[in-house]
């Protein structure tokens, strides 16, 4: 009989911070500068150089232990952690070993399929970035760009509570709902703003024992996760069946070749040789400013949940999907602050933005329109200024550009012909040239009157109130 | 009680040091980091239970800067020393791993 | 003109300013000075005489436009080659650092130029500060302007023999374990460790973050006091720079000891101290009594220990201060390396010197896997322990007095062939580093064969002022002898 074997998951997350400077100078922390233009002696450890730590990045790892139930470390400090690598100027990256800012939380998970569980929080960890390497192929030689050396980090270290891929991206999702409420991150795996690495180990059911585990690198997706899981699942697997074991070390997963290859160099000792960092001093975080940090907390997902429930009486799923992310609960809640209508704003979001973010594959942290243009546009339908077709049109554009939709419209000439005597003379024409259907209509086939629905909207250039147009064509047939 | 250093220990130490020894600097470097060891072991006839180490004398601590971009673009001073360069980045042999 | 070389600095610029001399007469004078002497005592590695000139030409400029009005304005001054100086050569004395040239100034030297001083250039050290003779030199050794055939001291020994051969008014240096006491002692001048924290470290090239210090080397207390005036400032650069509100260092150059406790630890007098040197030291303590001091022997604890402390300490930190010298960013790449890790190890290896490697060898060790708690860890205890030895001390007294060195200079090619002889050398010096205190050299006689003596005065932290104050009363006394 096949053994039945089960995965054991620990995950360290890297989360970059939102801080508009970088760690330890004050140089930007924007994307795409070109190369180099965002350093400073500091950052590419210029001989002399010294590091001054940023109060943001501080305040910004607090916020993600408060929210994540962790103790917060009052007398904490840096250490360094030495390796050789270009991207690391200094050859040491400044971290947190021995004291890290925060320990011992929690985050509760719920999966898909409905499992709940808290995953513990080990630690989480404030450090910096290292800068990017390129390969020249020309030179046959790599290229050294320090831009994002110094952006500050915080890693979150898990236990190894996950059991699943599923569980994984739970997880994952919670940690990046929590941290884009906080504003401490915008949490984007594909620009490498979230990055996971996973640790991974199986054993067979029952096992008391962890067995060895491996670490994955470079997941930069959901579904590169996934697989790099299910991958490294069946291979730990294979081994074991093979009576092999599994060697404790680092892999790379290639999520083309969906395989992973170990990233073991000879000249890598793995021996960091963590020393306090003389060149800072050490933390110490009072009770009144973990309060203040408490108090500046904005409301989380959960609260939302609840509060949106009483106040709007929306459906628990649309609830769901709303407070899923910031920025979708901000449109929300800005926009029915402006046109005071939840339910059509709801049903805004659910129905064409949905609908619009997976037809152009965008993530919610993406939207980018601005909540007074779908209130205008709410309060033109409301005021039959424009019918729901021209609505769903005009949505497209603000959801793509954030057009106005009051100007484009006017522009277009998409405002709703409200002149009745037109309508009418329209109207009787079209009862005129199709004798056919009237005379269905009166032989009691109400379908029939779809048909010059149609045609007339297709006269007036969908420019007409489907109302209007179903009450005046009743009254000319009733006269026919 | 004498330290006796082996030749894997000074060539792992060469490699988290990134230094390269000849035979007859190795073998100095062996005689040297034994006998400094032996000194240094010469603290543990110090009772310490109790003390906490002390990496900074003085209780100095928050020395923060606000969050504000002060730098600008310096990117020609950044790489006016570099050995190699090319597209405004440092140029460096690839790595065999 | 010959005679303005013997002005002191303050002296000169006072001289400048009365319109006596200008900024650029003793810069010339200074450059003709260096001309003569720098075969024989090779106290820099770099000289710029036309930029300096040129800077000359413009401080007289300014001071006589009144923009400049600082007892330094027009004063020519040399830096340690440790530290960063905008568009000029800094090597740190390393082969590593021969083609470096810092695009910032250090700090210090920021402060200096704003006062009026004018950088000559920068003097030689040993390699990365490691060293107590300036002969682990990339550039070759610097010899005592008191008798060439003996060491000026270290690290900062460019400083002191520049300083005592004139061909600088002043000079600073930076003390990690006494680089600017012992060579000051060594070259009979005066010269100044502060309190941790004093000066800003910014654009210092770390050897031991958490020890390094930059002081004056200079020809007397007067001149000492007034550079640290100078230098002294609360650096938001530098988180580890403290914010003093007593830096009027100036004020405290008074005549005066009457009352000051001093206690004399017994254990700085014992074996392996040269007899005359003792006895220098020891009339120094007669003569202050004389003044009106209360003079003590007293039991300083964990004096041995301080040597084996510092050693892990400071390899520790310089091992990892010295990751950054990789031949990627700055400074010399070794050639016929295709590969990353080949061009790191044949970079360090030829750009490094035998001291720095085995002091970078020691610090990679101690910090590695598995020792960390037993060696590092433990030395940060023991300096704890050191510290408290020291608070109890000045619990009682105003200042320690003791020698500076158990010897004077000694020969050179000497000294490296014994590391570990050299190191404990440095048994008097070291332990002021590791508490952070400050301390000062002053010359106090000579020896059998000539070769000059320093006495060391420690002092509490931020009690440089009573340094300066019993610095100032021996060194008035004695010149009335």
């Amino acid at each position: 009989m096949a053994k039945e074997y089960e995965t054991v998951i620990g995950l360290e997350v890297h989360v970059e911070l939102a801080t508009k400077t970088k760690i330890f100078c004050g140089c930007s922390t924007a994307f795409g500068g070109a190369p180099n233009t965002h350093t400073c002696p500091v950052c590419t450890g210029m001989p002399g150089s010294l590091p001054v730590l940023n109060k943001q990045v501080v305040e910004y790892a607090m916020a993600v232990g408060l929210a994540t139930n962790c103790d917060i470390t009052q007398n904490c400090k840096f250490d360094r952690k030495n390796y050789f690598y270009p991207d690391n100027p200094q050859n040491y990256q400044i971290s947190q070993l021995y004291l890290p800012i925060c320990r011992n939380g929690h985050v509760d998970i719920e999966t898909e399929s409905g499992v709940k569980k808290a995953v513990r929080i080990h630690e989480i960890h404030m450090e910096e970035d290292a800068g990017k390497l390129v390969h020249d192929e020309w030179e046959d030689a790599s290229l050294v760009d320090y831009n994002r050396s110094g952006v500050p980090l915080i890693e979150i270290v898990s236990e190894p509570d996950m059991r699943s891929a599923e569980e994984v991206i739970a997880y994952l999702e919670k940690l990046r709902q929590t941290i884009q409420y906080l504003g401490a991150s915008d949490c984007k795996l594909q620009e490498g703003s979230m990055r996971a690495d996973v640790n991974l180990s199986v054993r067979e059911v029952g096992a008391e024992k962890f067995g060895t585990r491996t670490e994955m690198k470079n997941l930069n997706s959901f579904r590169a996760i996934q697989h790099a899981i299910e991958g490294e699942k069946n291979r730990q697997i294979d081994l074991i069946e093979a009576g092999k074991e599994v060697v404790q070390e680092t892999r790379r997963w290639d999520d083309n070749k969906a395989e992973s290859y170990p990233m073991r160099s000879k000249e890598d000792a793995q021996d960091y040789r963590y020393f306090p960092d003389p060149d800072l001093v050490p933390i110490h975080i009072s009770d009144e400013w973990i309060e203040r940090v408490k108090a500046a907390q904005p409301e989380m997902a959960p609260e939302k949940k609840v509060r949106y429930k009483e106040e709007f009486d929306l459906p628990d799923y649309d609830i769901g999907i709303i407070t899923g992310t910031k920025q979708m609960a901000d449109i929300f809640e800005e926009t029915t602050a402006i046109c005071g209508n939840p339910k059509k704003v709801s049903n805004w979001l659910m129905g064409e933005t949905l609908r619009l973010m997976k037809e152009t594959g965008t993530d919610p942290e993406d939207l980018s329109f601005s909540p007074k243009h779908l209130a205008d546009l709410i309060a033109m339908v409301d005021k039959k200024e424009i019918n729901s077709s021209v609505a769903k049109e005009v949505f497209e554009k603000i959801f793509a550009e954030d057009i106005d939709p009051v100007a484009y419209v006017d522009e277009k000439g998409l405002k709703t012909v409200n002149d009745e005597g037109a309508l009418r003379k329209t109207i009787e024409e079209i009862v005129a040239a199709n004798p056919q259907s009237v005379a269905d209509y009166k032989g009691g086939k109400e379908k029939a009157i779809g048909f010059l629905v149609g045609q007339t909207m297709k006269a007036m250039k969908g420019k007409a109130d489907p109302g209007s147009v179903n009450e005046i064509l009743r009254e000319v047939l009733a006269q026919q | 009680m004498a330290n006796v250093i082996s030749d894997e220990t000074i060539d792992y130490v060469g490699i988290l040091a990134k230094l390269d020894l000849n035979v007859e600097e190795k073998e100095q470097a062996k005689k040297d980091l034994a006998e400094m060891l032996d000194y240094i072991d010469e603290l543990g006839e110090l009772d310490t239970t109790g003390v906490e180490p002390m990496s900074h004398v003085f209780p100095v601590h928050n020395v923060f800067r606000e969050d504000v971009v002060v730098n600008g673009d310096d990117s020609e001073n950044i790489l006016k020393n570099a050995p190699g360069e090319k597209d405004n980045m440092f140029l460096v042999p690839k790595t065999f791993d | 003109m010959s005679d303005i070389l013997s002005l002191t600095a303050v002296e000169l610029g006072k001289a400048i300013k009365a319109g006596t001399y200008t900024a650029v007469d003793a810069m010339k004078a200074v450059i003709e000075q260096i001309e003569k002497c720098e075969e024989t005592v090779h106290a820099y590695v770099t000289i710029d005489k036309e930029a300096a000139l040129a800077k000359a030409a413009e401080a007289q400029k300014k001071i006589e436009a009144g923009e400049l009005t600082g007892p330094l304005a027009g004063v020519p001054v040399a830096i340690k080659d440790n530290m960063c100086t905008e568009g000029m050569l800094t090597t740190c004395s390393s082969k590593i650092l021969s083609n470096f040239v810092p695009t910032f100034s250090s700090e210090a030297v920021i402060n200096l130029e704003k006062a009026g001083a004018v950088v000559i250039g920068k003097t030689n050290m040993d390699e990365f500060a490691m060293g107590s003779t300036t002969e682990t030199s990339y550039y070759g050794v610097t010899r005592n302007p008191r008798n060439p055939e003996h060491v000026p001291g270290g690290s900062s020994g460019g400083s002191a023999a520049a300083v005592a051969a004139q061909e600088c008014f002043f000079a600073l240096g930076s003390d990690t374990g006494g680089s600017i006491r012992q060579p000051a002692s060594y070259c009979g001048v005066v010269g100044l460790k502060p309190t941790y924290g004093t000066v800003s470290r910014y654009g210092l090239i770390a050897y031991g973050s958490s020890l390094d210090q930059i002081g004056p080397l200079c020809k007397d207390v007067t001149d000492c006091a007034t550079i640290l005036e100078t230098i002294a400032s609360h650096d938001p650069k530098d988180s580890t720079s403290m914010k003093r509100e007593d830096t009027d260092f100036t004020s405290a150059l008074v005549k005066d000891v009457k009352g000051m406790k001093i206690g004399i630890p017994k254990s700085y007098f014992g074996e392996g101290l040269q007899e005359d040197v003792k006895e220098a030291v020891l009339a120094v303590a007669e003569k202050l009594k004389e003044l009106g001091a209360e003079v003590e022997e007293f039991d300083l604890d964990h004096v041995k220990y301080a040597i084996p402390t510092y050693y892990t300490i400071a390899d520790a930190e310089a091992s990892s201060n010295l990751e950054r010298f990789d031949g990627v960013k700055y400074g010399y790449r070794a050639e016929d390396a295709d590969e990353l890790h080949r061009m790191y190890k044949k970079t360090r290896s030829e750009g490094f010197g035998p001291e720095v490697k085995r002091r970078i060898m020691l610090g990679s060790f101690v910090l590695s896997s598995g020792y960390y708690d037993a060696y590092y860890l433990k030395a940060l205890r023991v300096k704890a322990l050191i510290k408290k030895a020291f608070d109890d001390a000045f619990a009682k007294y105003d200042i320690i007095l003791g020698p500076v060195a158990p010897t004077t200079a000694p020969k050179l090619g000497c000294s490296l062939s014994n590391p570990m002889q050299m190191y404990l050398g440095d048994i008097y010096t070291i332990s002021v580093n590791l508490a952070g205190l400050p301390g000062i050299s002053v010359p106090c006689g000579t020896d059998k064969n000539g070769l000059p003596i320093g006495v060391q005065m420690i002092g509490d932290c931020f009690a440089e002022k009573k340094l300066i104050r019993a610095a100032y009363t021996y060194e008035q006394a004695a010149k009335e002898v």
